[in-house]
C-alpha cells in the first residue's frame, strides 16, 4: 500500500514521525485529509486534533495548536507551536483547564483544551 | 597557637569554603550546558522546516509582505540584547553588552534612533545604571527559556515594527553563539526586515539551493506568509535565547572552575605560609628555653 511520510514537530521538539497511510488536519478551510500521492500543499493548521493512520493500522491522535502542514514529494510536516499526543494529554489537567477557561470566558483556552480533551478520549475510543 | 598562624589559618577555612562552592557551580552549568545543548538540538527540526516553508512561498509566489519590505528611509531601529540573570559568568554578559553598544554607536552613525529591548537581569542593570533608555525589557527566564518566553518577547517586538506610527523600521538580535564549550560569541543579526535571500537552514546551507514543488497555498499565499512570518520571528528569536543559555552555562562553568583552580593555588600558598609560621614558632620557643635554660646555668654557675 502507498505510503507517506509524516514529521510532527513541535516548537520544541520533535513529537512523532513514521510512515502513515492518511493524515487528517484542521485547516484553515476546514477539516484536510492528506493520502499517499496528494497534490503539493501548504496551508495554515487551526487548533484542531490531527489524525494519523499509520501502516500497520493504528491510529495516532495529537491535540495541536496553531501551525502549518506541508506536503511535497510524499512528505508530510505538521508544523506546530504546541503538539501533544493523545497518551501524553492529562486528562484531569485539561478538564480543569476548560472548566477555568469557561469560567475565564476565554475562547482560545476553551477551544484549546476541548481539544485536548478530545484527542485523550477519540484514542480511548479507538483502543 | 600564634596570632600570625591562626590567621592563616581562618583564611584557609575561608577559601576552602569558597572553592567548593565554586566547585558545586561548576558542575552544576556542566550538567546544565548539555540540557541546554539538547533544547537546541530539540528546536532545530521545527526551525528548519518553518525555514523551508517560508523560502517556499516566498520563491513560489510574488506575495508582499510588511515583515518582508525594506524601508529606505529607515529612520527608527530596535536592537534586542540578550543577557544572563545572573552573574558569575565571566564576560558573557558583558560582552554581549559591548556587541550592543557597537551596534548601537553605528547605527546612530547611518542616522537612525535606536532603542533598546533588553531580556536578562544583568543587561538591564548595567542600562539602568547609566541611565539609557530601555524600550522593554524581560527577566527571570535567561537560563531555561521557554517557547512561550520567545513568544512574548517576539509579540512586542512585532507590534514595534507593524504599529502604524512610532514603530521601528528595523529589528537587530545581539545574542550569543554557542560554538563549543570553550567558545562562544557575541553575534548581532538583523531580523527584520527579512531578507529572504539570506535564510539559512541550521547546516548553514542557504535555503533557496533548494527547489521546492508548486503549492497549493491555503488559504492563500498572502494568507500563509502571514501566518508564517510571526512564527519564523518567534523560532528565530527561541534558537537566539536557547544558545545563549547553553553559552551563559558555558561560560559560567569556565568562569568557575577558573575561581576553582585561583582557590586551590590560594590554599596551597597560605599553607605553606601557615607551616612557616608554624615552624617559626616553635623555633622561637625552642630558643626560648634554650636561652632560659642557658640564663638558669650560668646563674647557678655563677653562685658555686
Amino acid at each position: 500500500m502507498a505510503e507517506l511520510h509524516v514529521e510532527l514537530v513541535a516548537a520544541d521538539r520533535k513529537v512523532w514521525s513514521g510512515a502513515a497511510t492518511i493524515v487528517v488536519a484542521r485547516t484553515a478551510s476546514g477539516d484536510t485529509g492528506i493520502m499517499p500521492g496528494h497534490t503539493p500543499v501548504l496551508s495554515v493548521l487551526e487548533t484542531g486534533p490531527v489524525t494519523i493512520r499509520t501502516v500497520d493500522g493504528g491510529t495516532v491522535i495529537a491535540a495541536v495548536h496553531g501551525g502549518f502542514i506541508s506536503f511535497a514529494d510524499n512528505k508530510l510536516s505538521l508544523l506546530a507551536e504546541i503538539a501533544e499526543l493523545a497518551d501524553e494529554i492529562d486528562v484531569a489537567r485539561a478538564e480543569r483547564a476548560l472548566e477555568k477557561a469557561k469560567s475565564d470566558l476565554d475562547e482560545h483556552a476553551e477551544r484549546r483544551a476541548e481539544v485536548r480533551l478530545f484527542a485523550a478520549r477519540g484514542l480511548k475510543a479507538h483502543a | 597557637m600564634g596570632a600570625q598562624l591562626r590567621v592563616y589559618k581562618r583564611r584557609i577555612r575561608s577559601v576552602t569554603a569558597t572553592k567548593k562552592i565554586t566547585k558545586a557551580m561548576e558542575m552544576i552549568s556542566a550538567s546544565r550546558i548539555v540540557k541546554a545543548q539538547r533544547a537546541v538540538a530539540a528546536s532545530t527540526p521545527y526551525a528548519d522546516e518553518l525555514t523551508r516553508a517560508v523560502t517556499a512561498v516566498a520563491t513560489r509566489s510574488n506575495a508582499k509582505h510588511p515583515l518582508t519590505t525594506e524601508n529606505p528611509s529607515a529612520k527608527r531601529a530596535a536592537v534586542l540584547l540578550i543577557t544572563a540573570d545572573r552573574g558569575l559568568a565571566g564576560g558573557y554578559s558583558t560582552n554581549a553588552i559591548k556587541a550592543a553598544q557597537t551596534l548601537t554607536e553605528r547605527l546612530r552613525g547611518e542616522g537612525k534612533d535606536v532603542v533598546t529591548y533588553i531580556i536578562g537581569r544583568k543587561g538591564v542593570s548595567y542600562y539602568t545604571f547609566r541611565n539609557l533608555a530601555v524600550e522593554a525589557s524581560w527577566t527571570g527566564f535567561s537560563d531555561k527559556p521557554t517557547y512561550g518566553d520567545a513568544k512574548t518577547v517576539s509579540a512586542g517586538l512585532i507590534e514595534a515594527f507593524t504599529a502604524e506610527t512610532g514603530g521601528v523600521d528595523e529589528l537587530h538580535l545581539v545574542s550569543t553563539e554557542f560554538v563549543s564549550m570553550l567558545t562562544q560569541n557575541a553575534v548581532e543579526a538583523r531580523l527584520l526586515p527579512l531578507k529572504l535571500d539570506e535564510v539559512q537552514l541550521s547546516d548553514q546551507t542557504p535555503a533557496k539551493a533548494e527547489i521546492f514543488p508548486l503549492y497549493d497555498f491555503e488559504p492563500s499565499a498572502e494568507g500563509v506568509l502571514d501566518a508564517l512570518l510571526p512564527r519564523y520571528v518567534e523560532s528565530r528569536i527561541y534558537n537566539a535565547l536557547l544558545q545563549s543559555a547553553a553559552s551563559e552555562h558555558a561560560a559560567r562553568r569556565r568562569a568557575m572552575k577558573s575561581a576553582t583552580d585561583n582557590a586551590g593555588e590560594l590554599i596551597k600558598s597560605l599553607t605553606r605560609l601557615a607551616n612557616s609560621a608554624r615552624q617559626a614558632e616553635i623555633t622561637q620557643e625552642i630558643s626560648e628555653i634554650v636561652g632560659g635554660a642557658n640564663a638558669l646555668a650560668d646563674a647557678s654557675r655563677g653562685s658555686e
